[in-house]
């Protein structure tokens, strides 16, 4: 792509839930044309990310750039203008369980543009084709395996030809084959269609894999970034213990607790957890 | 100091939802011009949440228009006046029963389904990824939903009052011997069109509105788990059903309280 600068560009992000911080003081770029993945352990707010570049949460300070528009300050009008040309593949698919795979697929053509029958069925054909499941169109969602019903979301998600692909951990739950899947058609897709991708994800060989860069998330900072060979070689422990999968390091093993021969002998306390 | 915090966070936590709840009820009105070219999309939920309640409304009109045939003759006849049972029979329905009685069953059928069904597309983020398609769910899963629960429930309690003076009449007429004609004509006389049937419809109407206000908003605002679902359509039908009730007593004494 020959436009250098980032389509989406966070700086100085903030955002609390309750008393705990997920964000503080994150800043990312995302370049038109890349595959870009948020890394980090469970718990430190990838996909609140996603749903703060979405719109759907409200950041406590800092700005979300979406191709020059900053999202908090949206209107309403602005907003859903905005995210038509943002596609989401949420972690279980999030099919609407009313209607068949064609449907799915058809929802967001029917509702946003005044297309024909004739034209959509051969959009939807399309998306379908790309994802492999021209033929299970006339299925409900119920009767599709996890690993089907998310690339049925990603056909939906792509049927709008958006400028945008964020995937909400797309690997997690697959099996190998359906991983492999997966996997080649974030690629496929980005390249064929010029999107820009966005993966959360905790798949380190399989997110490595495909990503051109890395951001790796751990207490709300930015803790490392690059490639993921730079990641591979960087020297920071963060990177190295996510990288390798080490399980202790920077981030504990243990959730935040007191010393356990203290726990332990704490007898007074023994009826706390009484057998139902 | 401990209880007296809980009492605050109780009370504020209700003030809240109470406005989340007034909050949507505004987006779901200034959303319905949307809602007039898609018409499909409110038919579809009529069927759901009016046609399918159909079955239970008949069947406990008709066993309530029995019970008051029956109620009505026992008390009547002391006083030689069985000749009236049509009058106590329709106004009783027409006016209370009808619009009462078929918005707590509408509650408990429909009212608590919608709870569950908008709770758990909540819970499977179906409403999550149909924002993030650029699709409003307020308004294209809420608003029709709403309207449609108005605009069945004042034909459901028509229906359970029709039913259920039949049901009086079955037992009246049918099997206790009051004369047919007095029946029907003595209602005929004494039921007037505006105090007593269109109160009645306003009557449901406002029940209607409630009742799945309260159930969208419920499904809306449930935790997304399987116990938030739970509760959520439990809450469904235990405010619904003391709201109708509270809202009949203020309906009716600003209708017949003169």
């Amino acid at each position: 792509m020959t436009d250098a600068s980032p389509i989406v560009k966070i700086r100085g992000l903030s955002f609390s839930r309750g008393n705990r911080k997920i964000f503080d003081g994150v800043d990312i770029d995302i370049h038109r044309g890349k595959v870009t993945a948020i890394m980090g352990p469970s718990g430190t707010g990838k996909t609140t990310l996603l749903r703060l570049i979405g719109g759907q949460l409200h950041p406590d300070a800092g700005t979300i750039h979406v191709d020059t528009q900053n999202v908090p300050d949206l209107s309403y009008r602005q907003l859903y203008a905005l995210r038509k040309r943002m596609g989401m593949l949420f972690q279980n698919g999030a099919l609407l369980t009313d209607m068949n795979v064609y449907d799915n697929v058809a929802f967001p053509l029917r509702e946003h543009t005044r297309l024909n029958e004739r034209l959509i069925r051969s959009l939807v054909l399309m998306k379908l084709e790309a994802v492999g499941l021209r033929g299970a169109r006339d299925l409900m969602p119920s009767e599709l395996s996890g690993g089907m019903s998310r690339r049925v979301a990603l056909a939906r998600a792509v049927a709008m030809d958006p400028m945008i692909m964020m995937y909400d951990e797309p690997f997690t739950g697959q099996d190998p084959i359906s991983m492999g899947v997966v996997v080649r058609l974030i690629r496929t897709l980005n390249d064929a269609l010029g999107l820009t991708s966005i993966i959360v994800s905790h798949d380190i060989a399989e997110t490595a894999a495909i990503a051109d860069h890395i951001y790796l998330l751990s207490g709300g900072k930015v803790v490392a970034q690059g490639s993921s060979k730079e990641l591979d070689e960087s020297d920071s422990e963060w990177a190295q213990q996510f990288m390798k999968g080490l399980p202790d390091g920077p981030v504990p093993f243990h959730y935040p607790a007191r010393e356990f021969t203290e726990d332990l002998f704490d007898l007074d306390n023994a009826s706390r957890g009484v057998r139902p | 100091m401990e209880y007296l915090q809980s009492l605050g966070h109780k009370g504020l936590s209700f003030f809240q939802r109470l406005g989340r709840g007034h909050i949507l009820l505004a987006n779901i009105v200034m959303g319905l011009h949307t809602l007039l070219p898609r018409l499909r999309l409110v038919l579809i939920q009529v069927f759901s949440v009016g046609v399918l309640s159909l079955i239970i409304i008949l069947v406990s009109g008709l066993f309530v228009g029995m019970v008051l045939g029956l109620q009505g003759y026992n008390t009547l006849v002391d006083f030689g006046a069985e000749e009236s049972l049509g009058v106590v029979v329709a106004l009783s329905l027409v006016r209370e029963l009808g619009p009462v009685v078929s918005a707590l069953l509408f509650a408990g059928r429909a009212g608590s389904a919608l709870t569950a069904e908008i709770g758990l597309m909540k819970a499977t983020e179906q409403l999550s990824a149909m924002e993030m398609m650029a699709v409003d769910p307020v308004r294209r899963v809420l608003a029709p939903r709403f309207v449609a629960g108005v605009i069945s429930m004042p034909l459901l309690a028509a229906i359970f009052s029709a039913v259920g003076v039949l049901g009086g009449y079955f037992v009246g007429v049918g099997l206790l011997g009051v004369d047919e004609g007095a029946y029907w004509s003595q209602m005929q006389s004494s039921v007037d069109l505006y105090d007593d049937i269109y109160n009645g419809v306003i009557k449901s109407i406002v029940f209607g509105i409630v009742v799945t206000w309260i159930a969208v908003f419920e499904g809306q605002d449930a935790i997304p788990t399987s116990e938030g679902v739970s509760r959520a359509t439990t809450r469904t039908v235990v405010h619904s059903s003391l709201a109708v009730l509270g809202l009949d007593f203020v309906l009716t004494a600003l209708m017949f309280g003169d």
